[in-house]
């Protein structure tokens, strides 16, 4: 079925009726979890027991409002400085790992980008406990051999950075390159012409070129570490990023204090999407 | 080649092979040579396959492990069937504005975590939750419905959080095919089942490849929607590593579980791009 081929009144209202239905369901849980931010009540259930702001600014028990909680505070900065973290070095490598596969033709490449797209097929809990597995026998080891302690190198933040790294970047890597593909390299062979060095030239002409996508790559990896769970799960020490630490409170029972919480990470996940539409656009 | 250029060479290549050497390559063939040892006495090991032995005659393990991929393979088709209407309509059917706003729309959940898109599914299902509330309402039930904590949940909650994976690169791919063959197709005589089938579905194959491949590996891993929308008697694989690691403390074990669960995902990406004769490269880069 096509616009331009007249079909059945009967079919297209059907099929625009599906897509509707479509759209209620992706947008019922969001909605639904917004609006119980605002209960006046223990429980994001209904009855609906009248309207509050105490969720996000309540400072007494029973109701601790998002503002005033030390502990999702805590976990929100913590999720903010691994995706940071993550999305920077996912940026840097994946800049590197554009320029080898697109301006470099060497044995073994084919082999070598198959290699680089695994991570994506790999499931993240899977990935988790390898890197668990991996450090922990590194870190006894070390302590076998020479007594020496490596406290990183045991559950904590610095595994899970390498354990969201180790994905991540693959994405960073795909949305640069394809960008970089696009190039027209007759402009940076214009600047070398024009007396430029090849460092020079990149700076210059290539990298402000692919600045749009390393935006773009910063914040989508900045999403996927904030969002991720499987891989944090397994990798996590004593601070707890901020999805581990919701998920531990929603197995101990809900209040609308996770409602608010998540309020907030929608209104925050749109800003960057908007940032980042913004950044496309120029 | 050059010396500069064999240095940048070099220089590029030393971040990806430390990258896929010490975070994905050794780290599995560890959890491999893990896996193979058995524990014999206090700090003592032997290499043997008693862990994989374990697993294949422990029935709830076993079970487990084919319930987890049967329910995973039902996810993606039941993602896929949802998804291609709604990429086909986004991709053919509207133009212009309302093309990206409906796409956008589409994204919009997707940037907020699974956490929440689950948590949400929790309160419009359970006991004193929203659908129950308006079964009594409007008369349909006599007292509150159990919705949450069953295989129905899960299969629900697996399937709208990774739809998202479906229909992008089912909507790329079906925007890549120009209207005029649709219509060619039409002008030969062909119905609109036949022009989806000979003409729309192959073209759309890339992207359907992709999309099934993302979204069965994201509920094959997936952790938190089985933990928080299934039942006591609705296990799921991932549930039993996590169990070996975490709370028994049986890394061997656990690692021998999670190397099944490799070769499972590795098995049916495979045996998907196999059978539709796609590559990894093509579908996923």
């Amino acid at each position: 079925m096509i616009p331009s081929i007249p079909q059945s009144r009967f079919l297209t209202t059907a099929y625009a009726a599906y897509i509707v239905v479509f759209f209620v369901f992706l947008a019922l849980p969001l909605l639904v979890v917004a609006g119980f931010a605002f209960n006046d009540s223990q429980f994001p259930s209904l009855p609906w027991e009248g309207f509050t702001w105490n969720w996000f600014f309540g400072d007494e028990r029973p109701m601790i409002g998002v503002f005033h909680e030390r502990s999702i505070l805590r976990a929100i900065g913590t999720s903010i400085l691994v995706a940071v973290l993550v999305s920077a070095l996912a940026v840097a490598v994946g800049l590197s790992n554009a320029f080898l596969f697109n301006r470099y033709k060497f044995r073994g490449q084919g082999i070598l980008y198959v290699l680089m797209l695994l991570p994506l097929v790999i499931p993240g809990i899977v990935l988790g406990i390898s890197i668990l597995v991996f450090s922990s026998r590194v870190a006894n080891g070390l302590w076998d051999g020479y007594r020496i302690d490596i406290e990183a190198l045991r559950p904590g933040l610095l595994l899970v950075i390498l354990g969201q790294f180790s994905f991540i970047t693959t994405i960073a890597t795909l949305v640069i390159g394809a960008r970089l593909q696009k190039f027209d390299r007759t402009l940076e062979e214009a600047a070398l012409n024009l007396g430029a060095g090849r460092l020079v030239a990149i700076r210059t002409i290539t990298l402000p070129y692919l600045a749009p996508a390393m935006v773009g790559a910063f914040v989508v990896s900045f999403l996927m570490s904030f969002e991720n769970f499987n891989t944090t799960l397994m990798l996590v020490g004593s601070d707890a990023p901020l999805t581990i630490a919701m998920f531990d409170r929603l197995k101990e029972g809900s209040t609308p204090l996770l409602n608010a919480v998540s309020l907030l990470l929608m209104l925050g996940s749109s800003c960057l999407a908007l940032i980042m539409i913004f950044f496309q656009k120029k | 080649m050059r010396t500069e250029a064999k240095v940048g060479l070099g220089l590029l290549l030393t971040p990806l092979l430390l990258w896929l050497s010490l975070l994905i390559f050794i780290p599995h063939v560890d959890m491999f040579i893990v896996s193979l040892q058995e524990r014999i006495g206090v700090g003592k090991y032997q290499t043997s396959l008693a862990n994989y032995l374990t697993f294949f005659q422990e029935p709830l393990y076993l079970w487990t492990f084919l319930r987890t991929a049967v329910m995973s393979i039902l996810a993606t088709l039941m993602t896929l069937l949802i998804a291609f209407p709604v990429s086909y309509y986004i991709a053919k059917m509207v133009k212009g504005r309302l093309q990206s706003a409906l796409f956008l729309m589409c994204l919009v959940p997707f940037w907020v975590s699974e956490l929440v898109r689950t948590f949400g599914w929790m309160i419009l299902l359970r006991e004193t939750g929203i659908f129950s509330n308006l079964l009594q309402f409007v008369g349909l039930a006599d007292g509150p419905v159990e919705m949450l904590y069953n295989d129905g949940a899960i299969m629900l909650g697996l399937v709208y959080t990774s739809m998202l994976f479906m229909v992008v690169p089912l909507v790329t791919t079906l925007e890549s095919l120009p209207d005029e063959v649709i219509e060619a197709g039409y002008d030969l005589g062909g119905s609109g089942l036949s022009v989806l089938r000979e003409i729309i579905i192959p073209h759309a194959m890339p992207g359907i490849v992709s999309g099934c491949i993302v979204v069965f590996m994201l509920s094959l891993g997936n952790y938190l929607t089985p933990t928080m929308l299934g039942g006591k008697e609705s296990l799921w694989f991932t549930e039993l590593i996590y169990s070996q690691f975490i709370v028994r403390f049986n890394w061997e074990l656990g690692s021998a579980f999670g190397f099944m669960l490799l070769i499972l995902s590795s098995a049916i990406v495979w045996g998907m791009l196999k059978l539709t004769g796609q590559s990894l490269e093509k579908t996923m880069g």
